[in-house]
């Protein structure tokens, strides 16, 4: 032809003979193929169909149990006890109607009942089993298994469940529940554990925790039958437990708690000052947890919602309060650290005070007479407190009152947690859309109006006062070694160290540290001091809760208004308690101990409970001694976690 | 044929039609009917969305076979290098534009198809290297200067590819090209040289595998090694056919498939399932309908003059009967799980688009075999 063949002879001679070399490959292929069908579908045909009637593996996921949760002396407030759980797989069933109606006659089971568990029937696989009770009585259990040659596709299994030994605990442990629509979509981790029974925390450290504690789902490989009929098991996966956790409470101290705080709604909230380990924290009143393990029935949920106490409301966190008094220490700080006053200022109490128009209330009718800032702290006077947050204003004492944990919250991982309010004029510009009022100064001087805090901050307000004016941060949580110094003699040592500097205290194990929040520490032990006069002087507002010897504790009662004083009521000297509940005031109390080389702050919410003094007082007198009496045993505990 | 000797430069539309390849036309319709059932019962015997749109694919590519097979085969003689070139751009684009599945780069997405690349460019190496090989003189081909570039036209589409990653489909561009370059007459110590290139730089690769794609080279050499991982697959794969034994256990009756024990039974597995309703008998048939399209594609390669069509058309054959048996070859357990379509059979627009216009192009050469080329 043309061109391209001009050596094309040969070329297509070459290309020819290559093609054959190829051609000649491909009939060996071909040959393997037809071969290899051969083996399989004529040869080995037989083997084959058996196994494919016969070897179709098919899996069972099982729930591992969750780690524990244990309190600092390695007590378990969060456990897994046996239980008895019957399982029904619809294919092994011959008649699964009767078999349904047999069951519903041996474990008394209503028309509701049988009604879900046929839906769940419906929505999975024939193999898949439903669990038609999760926590047999022991005498279900029994008579089930004595009928169980009747009942085909039915399983008793011996399985593990959740069990919250102490109510004390309810709110901040939290509980675990059936998996929700809701849990899913949140949860990212729980989508490749759907297995039957399994549970998935809710609130407190269940939830914060879950990821990890949760364990890792165990799974059973059968292989079975053309029936479905398992015939040999072929793998099993015991799955992990979860991780166990230790956390800082002292589960002593939350009963003591919990006792103490029976038939009333509140809240007790004890902190480390030095390490943040929150040693208890408790709401009143307490749910049973373990109701919600196995499903809560909707009788029991109506009640706990229609609670007028709120109990499922963890109040430590979630409550919020008008600090009432228990401000006054922050507005004193916030005085003196920025020079506003000093605490030589003296002013007089005649009961109450007029100013822009507007008659401003002491809570002591007849007056303190003349105070100082000391006297004033001790009693709690209205009008000096007045006065000094007048002369302050609004701003700067939000930016202390932030700085001591007002605002913020604190607990990582709490849904529940509330931030609260710490009121400015830009919040209210922001939040409100209106201007301040000086008035309104006023009213925040002695925390009531716009102030909304929980507990726990209240609590970690008092233990940065307590600990000489030092930024912490609260924990729940022990992790693996605590980085911590050893001892308080030694933070005590570091601490002199620095003290003539304005820089940061750096722990010796790094990456933990103090931050001073004074300018001069001068100011907030002037405040310690005052509030030692508060407790153990009479005519000290919480004097009647003293404690002596090396008990010595310094606190601040506060009541929060629940609503404002009517001038007729004032007029009529209508005492609290003859209020309606709804409307009595809330009682609070802040306080450290001891009072020499302090190592507690605790704060105690008694809702609608009056004064301070009267209710909230009283409660922590009783918890700070045994946490005092308790304070060796924790130390000990401290050690012997840093050895080992 | 009636005017056979001199030079046919006007066929007419009816003189094309009736120089068409009735055998592999009809082998081609055959699989294709044949792939329309195997769907359906993909498809848990409903007809759904893998059945329907197999069939639009099916019927559109089918149609794109004869309007390339009409079209004059100096047409693509003269844009294989446009098209090689524009399938490698292709390539790169999928490398910053492409949509990631399961771990692999592959596709581009165009609103109507997810295009796969990597799929045309098996034809469009051939078509490339089969004009490189027919322009320059068969004295020339042993010369190291005339190899360079055959060489690099393959390295770089086979390492895009291979880094996507996508060992199988790299696997069989590179088999494209190096049976045109072995059909083109290089000599045997080139390929030697290659295959010891290839040995050394096996270690290097293997550092670019998946962890999957290195436990399937692993589980074939033991497939006991780990009997619910990815031995799985070939288990149950052998299972399938195995049972499905003489004549099979019927239309929508493959238990294995049914009860979801065959993993991506309308891509890969499309042959077990087929097998294991219709038994060694259907697979026979299956396999015999390759062979024939395979036979008239050598059987035109045969026929036509020019070394461009010949080269092109020997090598399409060799390249579509090697994607045959890998497929087969894998489903069957001779050889490790790949992750190669069955042409045609398989579900996959891509696959049938490059296979459709790989067989188009054969066509093109068998209705103008007497044309001159260049």
């Amino acid at each position: 032809m043309l061109s391209s063949s001009s050596g094309g002879g040969s070329k297509v001679r070459l290309i020819g003979r290559r093609m054959f070399i190829i051609s000649a490959a491909k009939a060996v292929v071909v040959f393997g193929v037809v071969g290899r069908l051969i083996s399989l579908q004529i040869n080995e045909s037989k083997k084959y169909k058996t196994l494919s009637d016969k070897n179709r593996f098919r899996e069972w996921k099982f729930a591992p149990p969750r780690g524990t949760i244990k309190d600092y002396f390695g007590k378990e407030i969060a456990s897994n006890k046996q239980v008895y759980q019957l399982h029904l797989i619809p294919e092994n069933s011959e008649n699964l109607n009767s078999l349904l109606f047999r069951l519903k006659n041996i474990l008394q089971l209503s028309d509701k009942a049988i009604f879900k568990i046929q839906r769940k029937i419906a929505s999975q696989k024939p193999w898949d089993p439903v669990i038609i009770s999760d926590n047999l009585t022991w005498s279900e259990f029994s008579k089930i298994n004595l009928f169980l040659h009747e009942l085909q596709g039915i399983e008793p299994i011996v399985s593990v469940a959740r069990i919250y030994h102490q109510g004390s605990s309810s709110h901040v442990i939290g509980y675990v529940s059936k998996i929700s629509k809701r849990d899913l979509q949140t949860k990212e981790y729980l989508r490749d554990m759907r297995a039957a029974g399994m549970r998935a925390g809710k609130t407190g450290l269940e939830n914060r925790l879950d990821s990890e504690i949760i364990g890792n789902v165990g799974h059973k490989r059968y292989e079975v039958n053309a029936f479905g009929k398992r015939i040999k098991e072929v793998s099993i996966d015991q799955g992990k437990t979860g991780k166990s956790f230790r956390t800082t409470l002292d589960l002593e101290l939350q009963n003591l708690s919990s006792e103490l705080l029976k038939g009333k709604a509140g809240s007790v909230c004890v902190m480390d000052i030095y390490r943040g380990d929150i040693v208890t924290m408790v709401s009143s009143p307490v749910f049973d947890p373990n109701k919600f393990v196995h499903g809560i029935s909707s009788k029991d949920w109506k009640e706990l919602i229609a609670h007028r106490d709120k109990p499922l409301v963890n109040k430590a966190i979630s409550g919020l309060y008008p600090p009432g008094s228990t401000i006054k220490t922050i507005v004193a700080i916030s005085a003196l650290e920025n020079d506003i006053v000093n605490t030589k200022m003296v002013q007089r109490c005649t009961g109450s005070i007029e100013l822009y128009g507007e008659k401003f209330h002491c809570w002591k009718k007849k007056g303190h007479g003349l105070v100082d800032m000391r006297k004033a702290i001790k009693e709690s006077c209205d009008v000096y407190f007045y006065e000094v947050a007048r002369k302050l204003g609004i701003d700067r004492l939000s930016v202390t009152a932030r700085e001591f944990g007002l605002g913020k919250s604190l607990v990582e991982g709490f849904f529940e947690e509330k931030r609260g309010v710490v009121p400015n004029t830009k919040w209210k510009r922001e939040k409100i859309g209106k201007g301040w009022y000086l008035g309104e100064t006023l009213h925040s001087g002695i925390g009531q109006g716009y102030w909304q805090t929980t507990p726990l901050q209240l609590c970690l307000m008092t233990a940065q006062i307590g600990n000489g004016g030092y930024e912490i941060k609260p924990r729940l949580v022990v992790k693996g070694k605590e980085k911590d110094f050893s001892s308080l003699e030694q933070f005590v040592e570091e601490k002199k160290k620095f003290s003539d500097d304005t820089g940061f205290i750096t722990d010796i194990f790094e990456n933990f540290r103090y931050k001073p929040l004074f300018k001069n520490q001068e100011n907030i032990n002037f405040v310690k001091e005052a509030l030692f006069g508060a407790t153990n002087e009479p005519g000290g507002t919480s004097y009647g809760s003293r404690l002596s010897k090396e008990f010595i504790y310094a606190g601040k009662t506060g009541t929060s208004q629940v609503r404002k004083f009517t001038q007729k009521q004032r007029e009529l000297e209508v005492k609290n308690e003859d209020l309606p509940y709804e409307q009595r005031d809330h009682a609070l109390f802040v306080a450290f101990a001891p009072y020499h080389d302090p190592r507690y702050s605790i704060s105690v919410v008694v809702e609608h409970g009056g004064s301070g003094s009267k209710s909230a007082a009283p409660i922590a007198k009783k918890v700070i001694k045994k946490l005092l009496e308790r304070h060796s045993l924790r130390e000990n505990m401290h050690k012997e976690g840093e050895s080992t | 044929m009636f005017k056979s000797g001199s030079i046919q430069s006007h066929l007419t539309l009816r003189d094309k039609i009736f120089a068409l390849d009735l055998a592999m036309v009809g082998s081609i319709f055959a699989i294709g009917i044949i792939s329309f059932f195997a769907m359906y019962s993909t498809d848990g015997g409903e007809f759904a969305y893998h059945t329907k749109s197999h069939i639009v694919r099916f019927f559109a590519f089918f149609i794109l076979f004869f309007i390339v097979s009409f079209v004059r085969i100096n047409f693509w003689y003269n844009s294989a290098i446009f098209i090689y070139l524009g399938i490698l751009i292709l390539l790169i684009l999928v490398k910053y534009f492409g949509l990631t599945s399961s771990g692999s780069q592959r596709w581009l997405g165009l609103y109507f198809i997810n295009l796969q690349p990597s799929e045309l460019m098996k034809v469009g190496l051939i078509l490339f290297l089969a004009k490189y090989y027919h322009r320059i003189s068969s004295g020339d081909v042993n010369k190291i200067r005339y190899l360079l570039q055959p060489i690099i036209a393959l390295l770089i589409p086979v390492i895009l590819v291979i880094t996507q990653p996508d060992l199988g489909t790299s696997f069989l561009i590179a088999f494209g090209g190096v049976v045109v370059v072995w059909l083109a007459g290089v000599q045997m110590k080139f390929f030697a040289y290659l295959g010891g290139l290839f040995l050394i730089s096996a270690p290097i690769a293997i550092s670019f595998l998946k962890d999957y794609q290195k436990s399937r080279i692993l589980t074939f050499l033991d497939p006991s090694r780990d009997p619910l991982g990815a031995g799985y697959q070939i288990t149950q794969s052998k299972i399938a056919i195995g049972s499905g034994g003489l004549l099979g256990k019927g239309f929508l009756n493959g238990s294995q498939s049914y009860l979801d024990y065959l993993p991506e039974k309308h891509t890969d597995f499309i042959f077990t399932l087929f097998s294991e309703e219709f038994g060694f008998l259907g697979s026979m048939f299956i396999l015999f309908l390759y062979v024939v399209i395979t036979w008239r594609v050598v059987n035109i390669g045969h026929a036509v003059r020019s070394s461009f069509g010949k080269l092109y058309c020997y090598s399409f054959a060799t390249a579509f009967f090697v994607y045959v048996a890998v497929n087969m070859g894998m489903v069957l357990g001779l050889i490790p799980i790949v992750g190669a379509p069955l042409p045609i059979m398989s579900y996959g627009g891509s696959s049938m688009m490059s296979i459709m216009l790989g067989l188009g192009i054969v066509m093109s050469c068998g209705i103008h075999k007497e044309q001159p080329i260049g």
